[in-house]
């Protein structure tokens, strides 16, 4: 615990609903991106996995929607310490996207339409726990919450769910992305409170 | 960039209010090893219960060795704020952490010409790299727009409305949204393209773009720089301020 400070109460704790370390809870959907949204016409949109030997699976925007969805409800953790909890999204399933590819790789870098890219380990990304969502709260995802599509990891700090993603390259060695390379986290747990390197 | 260093107690040493519902603290933080502007800092707020409380505020100038100073903005009902800019008292501990941040950064030894873009509190991590230059005496041109709602919102309005010397070079504008000052030549309106076209940098000085502040403000500037043809890749951006929906 920290040092007290003198005459801090801070809000009536909400009872019942656990927040990872230093995060509070936000009833509206904040925005945070390092840049202009870009704006990605459908007919020109692309998802593709690249593997480590080069061999590269592309879906259009009418064969990702032509493939099985998911509904999910899940909590949303921002490194700047909003917390939104029971979010509603549609979206492919990386299991469904991934279960064609052929690779030994452990790692990924997302890269998205205008420059944003984010590492990962790629079993964070299998099992249940990713998507690439293009629906929000019954809607089409718009495009300054990521749409037209974006990559959802919730169990990481939200940073690692790039918006506007363009595609996946399986790495077998892990590369620091955009936010990783100015200082952030290089797994990013919000449960273990791992904000910037060295946490 | 390593905050590793984790928490530091730092102690309120001035305070100094910019407007009605914004305050400048100063503090001196033992250690600190300096910072960029547009970085910023986490701060952690400590209740008697344990119970804890986070947020971030840009670095609004340069570090005076130890002392750094942040410029609060109350928001009504904020959990933070209204502690920061109305409780916290002259000698009062606080822990600090940082500086964090290495892309809204504006770095002195970087040639491109910058320009500023800022939306109402959004200025006070814009004025951090206008005081950089300063202190550096700089010589890179900068132009810096500050979009905000009338001349009582102003902040820093003595720097900004009387640059000195070292100022030469750093051009600052001034649009109001609600109310202009009386002879303003430009009616009280929301910022335009047409307005960042007349007072920034054509996209062919490819200068670097800075825009700070609300996430509708910044939506649409952003928006705005990149219709005028500046590279997206140029335009670094940072929302505070009441979240978009
Ligand atoms: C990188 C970064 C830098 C920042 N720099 C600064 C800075 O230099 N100066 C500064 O004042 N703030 C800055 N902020 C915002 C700051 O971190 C807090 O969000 C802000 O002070 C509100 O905190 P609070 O606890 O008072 O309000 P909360 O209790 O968190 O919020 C209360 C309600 O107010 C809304 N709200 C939040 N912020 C604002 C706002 N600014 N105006 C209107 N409504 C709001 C929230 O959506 C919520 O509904 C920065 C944020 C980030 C991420």
């Amino acid at each position: 615990m920290g040092i007290v400070s003198p005459g801090f109460r801070g809000r009536p704790r909400s009872k019942g609903v656990e927040l990872p370390p230093g995060q509070y809870l936000v009833e509206d959907f904040p925005v945070l991106s390092a840049g202009p949204t870009p704006r990605v016409p459908l007919d020109r949109w692309e998802f593709s996995v690249t593997t480590e030997s080069g061999e590269t699976h592309r879906w259009s925007w009418a064969e990702l929607l032509a493939l099985p969805s998911e509904r999910m409800t899940v909590d949303l953790h921002c490194v700047t310490r909003w917390s939104k909890l029971r979010t509603p999204w549609q979206g492919v399933s990386l299991d469904t996207l991934l279960a064609g590819v052929e690779t030994a790789a452990d790692f990924v870098m997302a890269d998205s339409y205008g420059g944003y890219t984010t590492n990962l380990p790629l079993q964070d990304l299998r099992n249940g726990q990713a998507w690439i969502a293009y629906r929000y709260d019954g809607k089409d995802l718009s495009a300054e919450h990521g749409g037209p599509a974006r990559l959802l990891v919730p169990h990481l700090y939200l940073w690692k769910s790039a918006k506007w993603v363009r595609g996946l390259r399986l790495l077998t060695q892990d590369e620091p992305g955009f936010w990783e390379s100015a200082g952030y986290h290089d797994y990013g747990d919000p449960w273990r409170e791992q904000r910037y390197q060295g946490d | 960039m390593n905050v590793a260093a984790g928490w530091r107690v730092a102690r309120l040493v001035g305070v100094h209010d910019e407007t009605a519902t914004a305050r400048t603290l100063v503090l001196d933080v033992p250690g600190w090893p300096g910072h960029l502007g547009g970085q910023h800092v986490d701060l952690q707020l400590t209740a008697e219960d344990g119970y804890q409380a986070q947020r971030s505020y840009s670095l609004a100038a340069p570090a005076k060795g130890d002392r750094i100073e942040l410029t609060v903005q109350r928001v009504p009902d904020g959990e933070v704020s209204p502690y920061l800019t109305e409780v916290l008292t002259i000698g009062d501990p606080i822990e600090v952490r940082g500086p964090v941040g290495g892309w809204f950064v504006w770095r002195p030894a970087d040639p491109a010409p910058v320009l500023l873009l800022a939306g109402g509190a959004g200025i006070v991590p814009l004025m951090a790299m206008v005081r950089a230059r300063r202190a550096e005496a700089s010589r890179t041109p900068f132009r810096l727009i500050y979009s905000l709602r009338t001349p009582g919102d102003l902040y820093y309005g003595e720097e900004l409305r009387r640059p000195g010397p070292g100022d030469a070079g750093a051009d600052a504008t001034l649009l109001y949204t609600r109310t202009a000052p009386p002879g303003s030549p430009r009616p009280s309106r929301r910022l335009s393209t047409e307005d960042v076209e007349r007072y920034g940098w054509p996209p062919d000085f490819e200068p670097t773009c800075y825009v700070c502040g609300p996430t509708g403000f910044v939506e649409a500037a952003a928006d705005m720089l990149t219709k005028l043809g500046h590279d997206p890749r140029r335009v670094r951006t940072e929302r505070f301020g009441p979240s978009g929906g």
